[in-house]
C-alpha cells in the first residue's frame, strides 16, 4: 500500500496539534460549542445519544497491519473494546471522551491515520473497490488516482465550505465493488479501444431521503486530467449548489434540477480553462505516487491445490468457507480473502479490539501485512498464498471470525440505528441480527443465493437501503418504530434504486416479511437466477400479492 | 469603517497587521459622498457606473454570494478593492469567487473578506487570494500568527505563490 513520505507525516501531524489547540480551548471554556462544532466536525468528531463518535479514515479501504493493531490500541483503552466498520471503509469508535481527543489524535498520527474530512460538508474520505490492486478482473489498479485525490481533497483551500458533503468512489473493474454510481463523482478506470487509460466519470448519485443514480457526465477522461476535472465539478458545485436547504444540497439535487446537459456544459467549459495547468498528472509525478506502493513480494507458486482439495474434503467447514468467501486474485498461487465481521446475529461490522489485534497478526503471517475495509462492513485480506488458506481458517476460527457469508442473505449491511444515533427512527442492528438468525442455516443462504439486505435506522440512509436487493428503512410512526420494506435496489455496474413497496411492519412482522419475499423468489425463479435478476424480471406484483393480498385489480 | 452588527468599529486585517481602514461602505440608497474611498455594491456599480468612475477617491466592490466574478469582468480596472461577503462560516461560495479574480481574471488590488470571517477560516482564505480581512476579533494579530503557525504544508496548487508539497517532491 501507499507508504506515507515525510509531508504526509507532517500534514497529519500539524493538523493533530492544531485539533488539540482547539479541544484545549473548549476545555477550557474559551470556545463555545457552536465555534467548536464545525472543527471538531473537520476532524470526524460527532456527538452521538450517549458520547462522542470518531470516525477513523482509513483511505479508500488500505489499511496495514500496524495500523489495525494502533485501532486495537485505541478502542481498548479509549473506548469500549470494541470498533465499527462503516459502509464507507472507515472505523468509528462509539464511546469516546472529549479530554482524551489529543492523545487519541496523537497515537493515531504516530500510524499516519486521522479523521481529517470523515464529516462536515467537504471532501470525505475516498473510497474505492476493496480487490483494488490484486483481483483478477481488475483492467488497472485505481489506487494511484485514489491517492492523488486523497492529497488534493486534503485541507483543500476552496472546497471545505461546500453546501453538503461530497462524497467520491473510484473502481478500476467492469464488475463495480465500489457503488461509484451512488457517489457525488464516481469514476470507472478503464481502457479505451486505442489502448489508453482513462475514467468514465459519473456525477450526481447518492443515497439519503432523495436517492439518484449517478449520470455520465464523461465517457472517457484521460487519467492525467483527474485532478482538474473534478476541480471543475466541486469549483462548479460549490457556486451552485442549494445552500437554502440542506435536503437539497447535495450535488444530486443541482444535476437534477439544472439536467445533467446543463451542468455537463458548465463542467467542460470550467475546465477548459483549468485543464492544462498545475493540476495536470504528468506520468513522472504518477511515476513517483506509484513508486510508494510497495509492490508485493509474490512468490512462484507452490502446487498445493491437491492438498488443499483434500482438506477440504475431510473439513466441511472450511470447504464451505473456502467456497464462499475467496475472490480470484491476479496472482497465481493467490487468493483474495474476505474475512466477514457479519456472523449470524451479530450487529454488522463491529469487531472487538482482541479481534483487532488478532486479526493484525494474521495478516502479518499470510497477507503480506495488508487488509482492506469493504463497503459491506467486512475485511479483506489481499494477499493469500493457497497453501496458507487452511492455516488462516483455523486462525480464524479461533477468533470467531470464520463465518462463511460473503455475499449471502446474512451478510447484511446496516446502520448504527437507535442504538447509538441521535438521528435514528428506529434500531436497525436488532433486526438485523433477527433477519440473520431467521436465515442462519447455511445450505438455506446457498439455495437462495446472491441477494444484498441492506438496511438504514432513518431517511438519511448510511445502510444504504435504496440499493440493497432488499432495502429496509426504519420509521416513526406515532411513536412506535415500522419497517418499511423496498425490493429492486442494487449498488453494482447495474445500480437501481428500489421502491416501497406497501404499508410497513413492525420488528417481527419485517423479518417474516423479509421470509417472505425470499419464499416467493424461491417458488418463481428460473433456473440460475438471482434476486435481483427475478425482480427484474417479474416486478413487485407477485411479492406484493405475497405480503398483502392479492391487488383489487386481480381478484 | 464598518460597524459590527454589536456597533463597534470591526479590525481590517492587512498583511498580519491591524491597519487603517480608509474605505466606507455606501449603501445602494446612500448618497455618494464628494471624495474620499468607497465600496458599493454590485447594483449600484451597475446604476451609477459613470458617476462612479468620476468619484474623487478610490472604488472598491461587494460582491454578495451568488453575484458572479464574470459580471465585472471587464470593470476590474476601475477598482482598487473587490470585497467579498461570507454570510455564514459555513458558505463558501467565496472561496472559489476569490480564486476566480485572481487567477481566471487577474486581479492585482486588493481582495477583502467582509461578513463572518473566523480565525479558523484563515489560512483556507489566504490561499484563494484574499489579502485583506474584516475580522470580528478582539486580537487579529494573534489570530492570524495562530493560523499560520498551525499549518503551512498544502497539497493544492493556488496562485498564491506557496510551495505545494508535489513541488517539494519535486525538488
Ligand atoms: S441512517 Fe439514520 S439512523 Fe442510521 S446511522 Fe444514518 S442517520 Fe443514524
Amino acid at each position: 500500500m501507499y507508504q506515507y513520505d515525510e509531508f504526509d507525516r507532517e500534514f497529519v501531524e500539524q493538523r493533530a496539534k492544531q485539533f488539540a489547540r482547539q479541544v484545549e480551548r473548549r476545555l477550557a471554556g474559551e470556545l463555545p460549542e457552536d465555534k467548536f462544532k464545525p472543527l471538531r466536525l473537520m476532524n470526524g468528531l460527532y456527538l452521538q445519544l450517549h458520547a462522542y463518535m470518531l470516525r477513523i479514515n482509513v483511505p479508500y479501504g488500505c489499511l496495514s497491519s500496524e495500523q489495525m493493531r494502533k485501532l486495537a490500541h485505541v478502542s481498548r483503552l479509549y473506548d469500549k473494546s470494541y470498533g465499527h466498520l462503516t459502509t464507507r471503509q472507515n472505523m468509528q469508535l462509539n464511546w469516546i471522551r472529549l479530554v482524551d481527543m489529543p492523545e487519541i489524535l496523537n497515537e493515531l498520527a504516530s500510524v499516519n491515520m486521522h479523521g481529517i474530512q470523515s464529516s462536515g460538508n467537504c471532501i470525505r474520505n475516498i473510497t474505492a473497490d476493496e480487490y483494488a490492486g490484486v483481483a483478477a478482473d481488475e483492467i488497472e489498479d485505481p489506487r494511484i488516482y485514489c491517492e492523488f485525490l486523497r492529497q488534493w481533497s486534503s485541507l483543500h483551500p476552496e472546497f471545505s465550505f461546500l453546501p453538503r458533503k461530497f462524497k467520491i468512489s473510484v473502481t478500476g473493474s467492469p464488475n463495480d465493488r465500489a457503488a461509484v454510481m451512488a457517489h457525488d463523482i464516481g469514476l470507472r478506470l478503464y481502457k479505451n479501444e486505442e489502448g489508453e487509460s482513462g475514467f468514465e466519470v459519473f456525477v450526481g448519485g447518492g443515497l439519503g431521503r432523495t436517492p439518484f443514480v449517478g449520470k455520465s457526465i464523461r465517457t472517457f477522461l484521460p487519467t492525467e486530467h483527474i485532478l482538474s476535472y473534478c476541480e471543475a465539478i466541486l469549483r462548479v458545485y460549490n457556486q451552485l449548489g442549494r445552500r437554502d436547504n440542506k435536503y437539497k444540497a447535495r450535488i444530486k439535487v443541482l444535476v437534477h434540477e439544472t439536467g445533467i446537459d446543463k451542468i455537463r456544459e458548465l463542467v467542460e467549459a470550467e475546465w477548459e480553462s483549468i485543464r492544462d495547468g498545475a493540476l495536470n498528472l504528468p506520468e513522472e509525478d504518477i511515476a513517483l505516487i506509484r513508486a510508494r506502493f510497495t509492490p508485493p513480494r509474490y512468490e512462484a507458486p507452490l502446487d498445493s491445490e491437491d492438498e488443499l482439495k483434500a482438506l477440504r474434503e475431510k473439513n466441511p467447514d472450511f470447504d464451505r468457507w473456502v467456497d464462499q468467501q475467496l475472490a480470484e486474485h491476479k496472482q497465481p498461487g493467490y487468493s483474495i480473502v474476505n474475512i466477514s465481521c457479519t456472523p449470524i446475529g451479530k450487529p454488522p461490522g463491529d469487531i472487538s479490539s482482541d479481534q483487532m489485534e488478532a486479526v493484525a497478526d494474521l495478516a502479518d503471517l499470510y497477507s503480506m501485512g495488508e487488509l482492506r475495509v469493504t463497503h459491506n462492513q467486512n475485511l479483506v485480506f489481499t494477499d493469500v498464498r493457497r497453501q496458507d488458506l487452511f492455516k488462516l481458517w483455523q486462525a480464524l476460527v479461533e477468533i470467531d471470525l470464520e463465518t462463511a457469508n460473503h455475499g449471502l442473505i446474512t451478510d447484511t449491511i446496516c446502520c448504527p440505528g437507535l442504538d447509538y444515533c441521535a438521528l435514528a427512527n428506529a434500531r436497525s442492528i436488532p433486526v438485523a441480527e433477527k433477519i440473520s438468525n431467521a436465515f442462519a442455516d447455511h445450505e438455506r443462504q446457498k439455495e437462495i443465493g446472491e441477494i444484498y439486505i441492506n438496511m438504514s435506522g432513518c431517511i438519511n440512509a448510511c445502510g444504504h437501503h435504496h440499493v440493497g436487493n432488499i432495502g429496509i428503512l426504519g420509521v416513526d410512526k406515532k411513536n412506535s418504530e415500522l419497517y418499511q420494506l423496498m425490493l429492486g435496489g442494487s449498488a453494482k455496474e447495474d445500480a437501481s434504486i428500489g421502491k416501497i413497496l406497501g404499508r410497513g411492519f413492525d420488528e417481527d412482522g419485517i423479518v417474516t416479511a423479509v421470509e417472505n419475499v425470499v419464499d416467493t423468489y424461491l417458488e418463481i425463479r428460473t433456473d440460475g437466477e438471482t434476486f435481483i435478476e427475478t425482480h427484474r424480471r417479474v416486478g413487485d406484483d407477485p411479492f406484493k400479492e405475497r405480503l398483502y393480498g392479492a391487488s383489487p385489480k386481480t381478484r | 469603517m464598518t460597524p459590527s452588527k454589536k456597533g463597534f468599529t470591526v479590525p481590517l486585517l492587512k498583511q498580519g497587521k491591524v491597519a487603517d481602514d480608509t474605505f466606507v461602505r455606501i449603501g445602494d440608497e446612500d448618497p455618494l459622498p464628494d471624495q474620499g474611498d468607497v465600496i458599493v455594491g454590485l447594483s449600484r456599480w451597475q446604476a451609477d457606473r459613470d458617476e462612479l468612475t468620476r468619484h474623487k477617491g478610490s472604488l472598491g466592490v461587494e460582491l454578495a454570494v451568488g453575484e458572479s466574478p464574470s459580471e465585472i469582468e471587464g470593470d476590474l480596472a476601475h477598482f482598487d478593492v473587490i470585497a467579498l461577503d461570507f454570510p455564514a462560516f459555513s458558505d463558501g461560495r467565496a472561496f472559489s469567487s476569490a480564486r476566480l479574480l485572481r487567477e481566471r481574471h487577474g486581479f492585482q488590488g486588493e481582495i477583502r473578506a467582509v461578513g463572518d470571517v473566523e480565525l479558523e477560516q484563515l489560512h483556507f482564505m489566504a490561499r484563494v487570494g484574499f489579502d485583506s480581512f474584516l475580522i470580528e476579533s478582539d486580537d487579529p494579530e494573534k489570530d492570524w500568527t495562530t493560523a499560520q503557525a498551525d499549518l503551512d504544508l498544502w497539497y493544492q496548487p493556488t496562485e498564491d505563490g506557496h510551495t505545494t508539497v508535489r513541488q517539494k517532491r519535486r525538488r
